[in-house]
């Protein structure tokens, strides 16, 4: 039984190198070079699924990316994936794969029992029915549909293989290498142009593979073979094959999903699985060919009904033959080239030509070689449930309305050509706008939008002799714009077979008393009965009729199925199909992979990593680190068996009795250099700054035009035309380009210059009533005392022979300083303090003890600035300098901006002294208030206070400035709490700022 | 991804720039008497524009100059870039 439907003598597969796969855990063989769908059919496998909707046996209907049936889970070393081709996936040893859409099997279906009642499903009636009653919606109709239709399961583990995005730049990228691709690559890369040509398929030549013409005195075949390998040779050139160019964007980007590890049993090491290429290319040549179109007839969708170009492929390529007794079903000459080809191996075709009597070379070698064509026939319906068992076949009137006496023939494939449709979606998703052929029945590109070219069969063409004229000369003249060279080759010498006119025709009419399905759409079970019903019920624009009854949808988005579709809604409509219009053509042109998209994004590759230069001792010191930002800091530094909660507190009790040290290195910090520099801070914050010393820092708030609190931070005079600004971690990288908008666009007249110095210097924060102490032993040359070093002093120092920044500047509260030195010195500099500290009882803190300092002290940050909130409720009013204009100054006059009641910061401590307040509770008058119970305000920071040792939480109060002393109650229905609470002052810790200036 | 000729550096794919909007507003002097009317135009209201379009970008993984980019909305189409001190006529 082994390979019943394999030539022995024909195709291009490597008879040498057998190959084992499993399809619904059967064991079968076929060869390297195989497909999926080419090694079944060898074995004689022609049901392969079930159909979407109706359940019905589905076999193959094409041999590429058109492929509407043939869709299979796959297996493949550990992982699985759903909704593979069977047309487009290789072959390897090993391969397992199973069908989708049948329940509990393919052979037995219990969805089938849809097809009996399929007067229930027409169109739309996932819209019409399941309405009623309501409560069977999720428990009865929803699973049952569930799993009886859908495709295949996408996986639920974690994806181990590795996905990789290329950019690249080209003259000339070339999507298709048949004819036209071949010969536009080849004279472009021969005249100097950077040509990236690229083929869906594992093999270079489209077309040229199947067709019998001569090139240059070589088959077609030889003569693409030869022009690969002469490209592959030159440096100018990449070719990738398994490689679909599957969205045209932008100035001419386009995006093509390389299979790099897809044929393969395993990924190689260190090989992707698959690679995203990202191309931007001068121009474009879309010469991705044709696809056959079916002709609509009764029961069309019957296993062993397929296009007549897939039967010649799989007898040419793949040496497989569909069927022994193969009944072609044309409109035109391609039938006539699979039938020839059938005869030269040994089968007798019957042809059906549905015209009376066409007259070309091709016609005539059929008629020479003795084959039975049958002219004004078609086929009226096919029979057989899982395969093909013979045909309806019936003679047709010359106006092809009125059908003959219908006889029975046995066959047991039904080959069908209703001629070609360009491939036009590249063109499309371009922008181009389209036209309707008449000569093909089908829309071609119009004129171009974007720097592309089509040629070829996509655009229409369909002799091989104007092909490769154009495509030569195009190649040229692209590459000659570009290069500037004049490199001309010469044309080969084409032969080929003469073909004649098609015949415009595409339905079979139904014969008398019956009532077959005749399908339009083979991936979504749509049939013609289906597009009448829609447009009967005032469906009328093809957009909609596509929705409405799903055609030209799922996976294959109606490669085979949209012109079809178009002819019947103009015949219905009585219209001209270029009046119909068609469906917009998107990007993907094939479904491309999750995992392609996403690339190496993924995991702790999503966003960068940013450590600083302390991150090493910090893991030595068992430091629990959080996400801040793309930063890493240490939240808490473990000791024992600690918890969050233990650790910080432990943390910052010791800044407020010993001292502590905070790696602060992550805060932004800007360099601003420039005569104007001081006039620049004095219109970027709120406050004044033209006076402020050398030698001295002060803290500053800047609003977004809007009246908005952006950010805040100290800046520091260190000479005469030089500061250094800090901002809060999150905002550094928008407060640099806020900076740079205003001097380089608004107020260019002023001489200032900004650069990130962030990562040049590591920080460290020294707080606590020690820190003195501490900072004397590190700096014993310079004098550290009240006087030396006072508030919002800035000195620079010599730590142990490493040059340092002194900024007396405090964060929480206590007695502190900052200091910074060169990044590389960051590591000596911790050290330092910690080695020195230890006389002075030095714990560090991560940024929960820091939180809780800043907390219960009242010093606003990110939670208060949250992009919502004005200077007066942060209650930072007082540093709004009424002298002069500043960056969003003027919109503080807004009318609820200056409103009495106000919201505005407070602080809020539990009733109990115990229960911790949620971050995000809301604060109300009454708890028991009906919903929606209106909010006063909301708890924006909460801590554990270690001055008085129970909860404190910061929240932002409507008229907060009258709330001092008032009970509320803080909800969080997150929480499911309720929590009776007073309103105090948000400064909880010395509210008279002593500490600081001690 | 829309393809933009930086004036400073040459042509950068737009994920090198981020957006800075209409380039044809002026900021209200400073020290100024302005109206609600005009200092609400200034900062909220801006005409959403199908066609020809003058904005703001940032060329900001680059040499993070400010520029202006004269585009079309609709198509994308870039007609010229300047740079921030050069005159929109």
């Amino acid at each position: 039984m082994d390979q019943n439907y394999r030539l022995s003598d024909i195709g291009l597969i490597n008879r040498d190198k057998k190959l084992s796969f499993k399809f619904n855990d059967k064991t079968y063989y076929g060869y390297e070079g195989d497909t999926l769908a080419s090694a079944l059919i060898a074995n004689g496998v022609h049901l392969i699924g079930r159909s979407f909707k109706y359940h019905r046996p589905r076999g193959f209907f094409g041999a590429g990316v058109d492929e509407p049936y043939a869709i299979v889970q796959l297996y493949r070393n550990g992982e699985t994936e759903p909704n593979i081709k069977a047309t487009e996936q290789e072959l390897f040893e090993g391969l397992e794969a199973t069908s989708v859409n049948c329940w509990p099997s393919v052979n037995f279906d219990i969805g089938a029992i849809n097809n009996f009642f399929k007067i229930f499903l027409p169109a739309g009636f996932y819209y019409k029915t399941f309405m009623w009653p309501k409560s069977f919606w999720y428990k009865v109709y929803e699973p049952f549909i569930r799993k009886a239709a859908g495709l295949g399961v996408a996986s639920t583990k974690h994806d181990k293989e590795r996905y990789e995005h290329k950019y690249e730049y080209c003259d000339l990228l070339i999507a298709g290498s048949g004819p036209s691709g071949l010969a536009s690559a080849y004279a472009a890369a021969k005249n100097g142009a950077r040509v990236i040509l690229a083929e869906d398929k594992a093999r270079f030549g489209g077309t040229l593979l199947t067709s019998e013409v001569n090139i240059g005195n070589q088959s077609g075949k030889e003569w693409a073979e030869g022009i690969i390998a002469e490209l592959k040779e030159m440096p100018n050139v990449t070719i990738k094959n398994r490689s679909q160019v599957f969205g045209y964007y932008d100035h001419n980007m386009l995006v093509m999903s390389e299979r790099i590890s897809d044929h393969l049993p395993k990924t190689r090491k260190f090989h992707p699985k698959q690679r995203l290429w990202y191309i931007r290319a001068k121009e474009v040549i879309i010469s991705s060919g044709s696809i056959e179109r079916p002709i609509v007839f009764g029961n069309n969708d019957t296993p062993g009904v397929m296009l007549s170009s897939a039967a010649k492929e799989y007898l040419k390529v793949y040496g497989v033959l569909v069927g022994r007794s193969p009944l072609i079903f044309t409109n035109n000459d391609s039938g006539y080239e699979t039938a020839i080809e059938f005869k030269k191996n040994g089968v007798d075709p019957i042809i059906l030509d549905t015209r009376k009597d066409p007259q070309s070379e091709i016609v005539d070698e059929a008629k020479n070689l003795g084959i039975n064509i049958k002219f004004s026939y078609v086929v009226v319906a096919a029979q057989g449930y899982k395969k093909v068992k013979s045909a309806d076949i019936a003679k047709i009137s010359d106006d092809k309305e009125q059908l003959g006496v219908v006889e029975n023939i046995k066959c047991d494939c039904i080959c069908v050509s209703g001629f070609w449709t360009p491939t036009i979606h590249l063109a499309s998703q371009s922008g181009n706008k389209t036209k309707f052929n008449e000569d093909i029945d089908a829309f071609v590109p119009e004129a171009s939008k974007q720097n592309e070219t089509t040629l070829g069969a996509a655009n229409g063409s369909y002799t091989l002799d104007e092909t490769l004229k154009s495509s030569f000369e195009t190649g040229h003249e692209l590459s000659k714009k570009i290069t500037n060279n004049n490199n001309k080759i010469s044309f080969p010498n084409v032969v080929e077979k003469k073909s004649t006119t098609h015949d415009k025709f595409w339905c079979v009419p139904l014969p008398e008393g019956k009532n077959y399905k005749r399908f339009l759409d083979f991936q979504n079970d749509v049939a013609v009965s289906d597009v009448e019903i829609a447009l009967k019920e005032g469906y009328r624009s093809i957009e909609h009729v596509k929705r409405y009854t799903t055609l030209g949808m799922a996976t294959d988005q109606g490669k085979t199925s949209n012109l079809n579709g178009l002819q019947l809604v103009s015949n219905i409509e009585n219209k001209v199909v270029p009046n119909v219009g068609h469906t917009t053509f998107r990007p993907p042109y094939t479904p491309v992979s999750i995992g392609a998209i996403v690339g190496r994004e993924v995991g702790k590759h999503s966003k960068p990593t940013r450590k600083s230069p302390m991150h090493s001792w910090h893991e030595k010191n068992n430091a629990v680190f959080v996400d801040a930002g793309v930063w890493l800091r240490p939240r808490y530094y473990k000791q024992g068996n600690e918890n969050l909660f233990e650790g910080s507190k432990r943390e910052a009790k010791n800044v407020r009795t010993n001292v502590g040290v905070c790696d602060v290195t992550t805060l932004g910090k800007i360099d601003i250099k420039g005569p104007d520099a001081a006039e620049l801070l004095n219109r970027v914050y709120t406050n004044a700054w033209l006076k402020l010393p050398v030698g001295k820092a002060r803290y500053g708030v800047m609003l977004r035009e809007d009246g908005i609190v952006m950010d805040d931070g100290t800046t520091t005079r260190i000479s005469e035309n030089h500061y250094h600004m800090t901002t809060t971690t999150a905002q550094a990288a928008n407060v640099l380009s806020h900076l740079e908008y205003y001097l380089q666009l608004v107020w260019p007249e002023l001489s200032v210059n900004v650069v990130s110095t962030t990562e040049q210097w590591a920080g460290a924060a020294i707080a606590g009533p020690k820190s003195r102490d501490l900072l004397q032993k590190l700096f014993s040359n310079s004098d550290v005392s009240n006087e030396g070093l006072p508030f919002m002093g800035y000195m620079e120092g010599d730590l142990f022979g490493v040059k340092a920044r002194i900024f007396r500047i405090s964060f929480s509260g206590e007695l502190a300083y900052e200091v910074n030195v060169e990044s590389d010195n960051g590591n000596f500099m911790w050290e330092k303090i910690i080695e020195v500290g230890q006389e002075f009882k030095i714990q560090p803190y991560g940024t929960e003890a820091l939180s809780t300092l800043r907390i219960e002290m009242g010093h606003v940050a990110g939670s208060e600035l949250d992009g919502r909130t004005i200077p007066y409720d942060n209650s930072l009013e007082g540093l709004l300098s009424k002298k002069k204009d500043f960056i969003g100054k003027r919109s503080l006059t807004r009318e609820a901006f200056t409103a009495e009641d106000r919201q505005k910061v407070v602080g809020v401590v539990p009733l109990d002294k115990k229960t911790s307040i949620p971050e995000g509770s809301h604060l109300v008058k009454d708890s028991n208030a009906p919903l929606p119970n209106p909010k006063l305000g909301y708890i924006s920071a909460s801590c554990w206070s270690v001055e008085h040792d129970n909860p404190f939480s910061l929240a932002i109060l409507k008229d907060g400035k009258n709330m001092i002393g008032e009970k509320l109650f803080a909800m969080s229905p997150l929480k499911n709490k309720v929590i009776p609470v007073e309103i105090v002052s948000s400064h909880y810790v010395d509210p008279k700022g002593e500490r600081v200036r001690s | 991804m829309l393809y933009i000729k930086c004036p400073h550096c040459g042509m950068r794919s737009q994920n090198e720039f981020s957006y800075g909007g209409d380039a044809t507003v002026k900021r209200p002097d400073l020290n100024k008497e302005v109206s609600d009317q005009d200092w609400d135009n200034f900062v909220y209201n801006r005409k959403s524009l199908r066609g020809k379009h003058l904005e703001l970008w940032q060329h900001l993984s680059g040499c993070r100059q400010w520029i202006k980019v004269e585009r079309d909305t609709a198509t994308h189409e870039i007609f010229r870039t300047l740079k921030a001190n050069e005159d929109n006529s």
